[in-house]
């Protein structure tokens, strides 16, 4: 697999504050990378120093094999960009719009209504842009980024600001655009969205990243117990406490829940009693990957 | 992906076609850049258009044998400036006289003719003094039976047709293109920076000359057809004659123009909101307009108040229009106002490049 996106030593300050500090990745052409991390953690400052966007203050990029800085025209057609704000021209309608950025790229206007088609706004075509919902806003923003077809995007929280629903919507959007073996890299500070849609996850905090690697992996280096849920009634707290490597026990109204570190041996022993109705198991999340990288609760 | 047939336009025809749309479509920026100065050429042009001196109503007490017996062109003259009505009362005369309903009461005692008027129009106490003194001296001339020595003969210097809309046409003109060059330069350098849409454009291989090179063309665009509405109405609405090399106003409009631009481009890299870019840009060009004499003539202003619009430059383009487009002179006289514009433009676009930033932080 060759790179698509190389930086080491990154860093950025802004007066006393070290934004990006000593960032070193490397992405492969074709993966679907995650920057995931809560507000402030330089997640878009660093996006912007690899989109060539800002220079850094030490480090090297390089993006599709081309130094990204000073801005570099042989790299602009190759790399399509969605930035956290929605970029628009301000009064145009949806398809005025993304067909003037299809003009930018010197692409034709009719590959920009199938686009306009392919992210679902053709009924919204002749709406202008201020009247557009949030996530239709969204919509148009990354089909702008994509009218180009390029072999690299980058989205800045995509999903921001928009209501679960419409963001779920967009997933399906979003895990579409990396099949025909675009890069692509996108932040986020949903834990839910990296793991349900990135290849792999730089968790990002305090301008560093702590870590890099695919949710499983994560997870799974992640020393976390796991928490099973048996249906009320099927057994008292008593009885579970009583299971072997049952490290802590819980009652409440939906039921036990048994915290363990050995969650294969405690099945076997709720099967054996003939306790298995309802049980459900909790392994970790990002949530609690980050929990432990950064010994806080993760707050978006 | 893009097909042979799919029909492609340049970066440059996109942009401009974008943001002629967002301008058109903005109903505040056309009613300010357009609509509004029209207005108030319609105000200027219209309204205080009326400058001839109305007729002096004067009320004849009785006989008047000095006026009954005025030879047929001093007549003519005379009625030119007097309105006058006949009444037999004298008392009744000067209460009117002295209301205001007339300016004065006219009545001969023998070989006196005798004025009374009121001092409170004083315009019109001047001329009825002054004309009817003429007309004294005329007949005492004429009783003589000797030929006048000196006449006078009175030539206007300007073009006859000089009125009103002349001297308001191209001040207004001034005003609105400085008002929609800036407001929209301001307005679009701050949007675009909110939006991040400037950073957008950085990303896409379109040079930053493409983007000003379309934000000016569209900005001219709208200039010249406010020359052109301007003309337009000045001249099928109030007869606005334009003097031999009007042309000379293009030019001067395109370096206005971008002086102006670069004006609003300092306001919008100055302010952090949209709105307070336009507040600024309306800060810098209102009062300038007013001491520029774009509502007024500068003539009767203090010398300082005149040498301090010298370092404005709309009273630069004010005076390059007046000279071209109804003072009669030559093309050449716009040369130095167009210097003076341009250097303008080059020195603040200088100082709004210096404070430009990419966003607003």
């Amino acid at each position: 697999m060759t790179t698509a996106i190389h930086v080491t030593g990154l860093t950025k300050r802004y007066g006393d504050l070290v934004a990006v500090d000593d960032v070193s990745l490397d992405v492969a052409e074709g993966e679907f990378v995650g920057v995931l991390g809560p507000n402030g953690a330089g997640k878009t400052t660093l996006l912007e120093m690899v989109e060539g966007l800002r220079r850094p203050d030490a480090g090297v990029v390089e993006v599709l094999g081309e130094p990204v800085w000073p801005r570099n025209p042989r790299l602009q057609p190759r790399i399509g960009v969605q930035l956290q704000a929605s970029s628009f021209f301000e009064r145009l309608t949806a398809r005025e719009q993304i067909r003037t950025f299809a003009s930018l790229y010197g692409v034709g206007q009719a590959t920009a209504d199938e686009w306009l088609e392919r992210v679902g706004l053709t009924d919204k075509a002749e709406t202008r842009v201020e009247d557009l919902s949030g996530g239709q806003a969204q919509r148009l923003s990354i089909a702008c980024a994509l009218v180009h077809d390029p072999e690299l995007v980058f989205l800045d929280e995509p999903t921001a600001a928009l209501d679960p629903q419409a963001r779920r919507n967009l997933w399906d959007l979003l895990s579409s655009i990396n099949d025909s073996g675009r890069t692509v890299v996108l932040t986020t500070h949903y834990m839910d969205e990296a793991e349900v849609l990135c290849d792999r996850v730089a968790v990002m905090d305090h301008g560093r990243i702590l870590q890099f690697d695919t949710p499983a992996a994560l997870v799974r280096g992640l020393d976390a117990p796991a928490r099973i849920r048996v249906a009320p009634g099927s057994l008292t707290a008593e009885q579970a406490t009583a299971i072997p490597g049952v490290a802590e026990t819980r009652e409440d109204v939906d039921g036990v829940v048994l915290v363990t570190r050995d969650p294969a041996g405690v099945i076997g022993a709720l099967a054996a009693g003939n306790h298995l109705d309802g049980v459900t198991v909790q392994t970790g999340t990002l949530e609690d990957v980050f929990l432990s990288l950064t010994g806080r609760e993760y707050r978006a | 992906m893009s097909r042979p047939t799919s029909s492609r336009r340049s970066p440059f025809w996109a942009l401009s076609v974008a943001i002629l749309r967002g301008f058109l479509r903005d109903k505040a920026s056309v009613f300010f850049a357009v609509i509004f100065p029209l207005m108030f050429l319609v105000l200027f042009g219209g309204l205080f258009s009326s400058q001839d001196q109305s007729k002096v109503d004067m009320i004849q007490v009785g006989s008047v044998p000095l006026i009954e017996q005025l030879p047929e062109g001093a007549k003519e003259a005379f009625e030119d400036t007097f309105e006058v009505t006949r009444s037999d009362d004298l008392d009744e005369a000067l209460e009117q006289v002295r209301k205001g309903d007339a300016d004065v009461a006219l009545e001969q005692r023998g070989d006196e003719v005798v004025a009374h008027y009121t001092q409170t129009e004083q315009v019109k106490a001047a001329v009825t003094q002054g004309t009817l003194r003429a007309f004294v001296d005329g007949t005492n001339v004429a009783v003589s039976g000797s030929p006048p020595k000196f006449s006078l003969v009175t030539e206007q210097v300007e073009d006859d047709s000089l009125t009103t809309i002349q001297f308001v046409t191209p001040g207004l003109l001034g005003w609105a293109i400085a008002m929609s060059a800036a407001f929209g330069a301001a307005a679009t350098l701050q949007g675009w920076r909110q939006s991040k849409l400037l950073r957008r454009l950085q990303l896409a291989p379109v040079g930053t000359g493409t983007v000003v090179a379309a934000r000016i063309t569209v900005t001219l665009a709208v200039a010249l057809v406010q020359f052109a509405l301007f003309i337009g109405l000045g001249a099928v609405a109030f007869g606005l004659q334009l003097s031999g090399s009007w042309w000379m106003a293009l030019p001067l409009i395109i370096v206005g123009t971008l002086c102006f631009m670069a004006l609003g481009l300092f306001a919008g890299a100055v302010a952090t909101t949209v709105e307070g870019a336009v507040n600024l840009a309306n800060f810098l060009v209102l009062p300038m307009a007013f001491l520029s004499g774009s509502f007024f003539p500068l003539d009767a202003a203090p010398t300082w108040l005149q040498r301090f619009s010298d370092i404005l430059p709309l009273k630069h383009l004010n005076e390059g229009m007046l000279d071209v487009m109804v003072r009669g002179q030559g093309p050449g006289a716009a040369v130095v106002p167009l210097l003076i514009l341009a250097a303008f433009a080059l020195v603040i676009t200088a100082l709004a490049a210096k404070l430009f930033r990419w966003e607003t932080t």
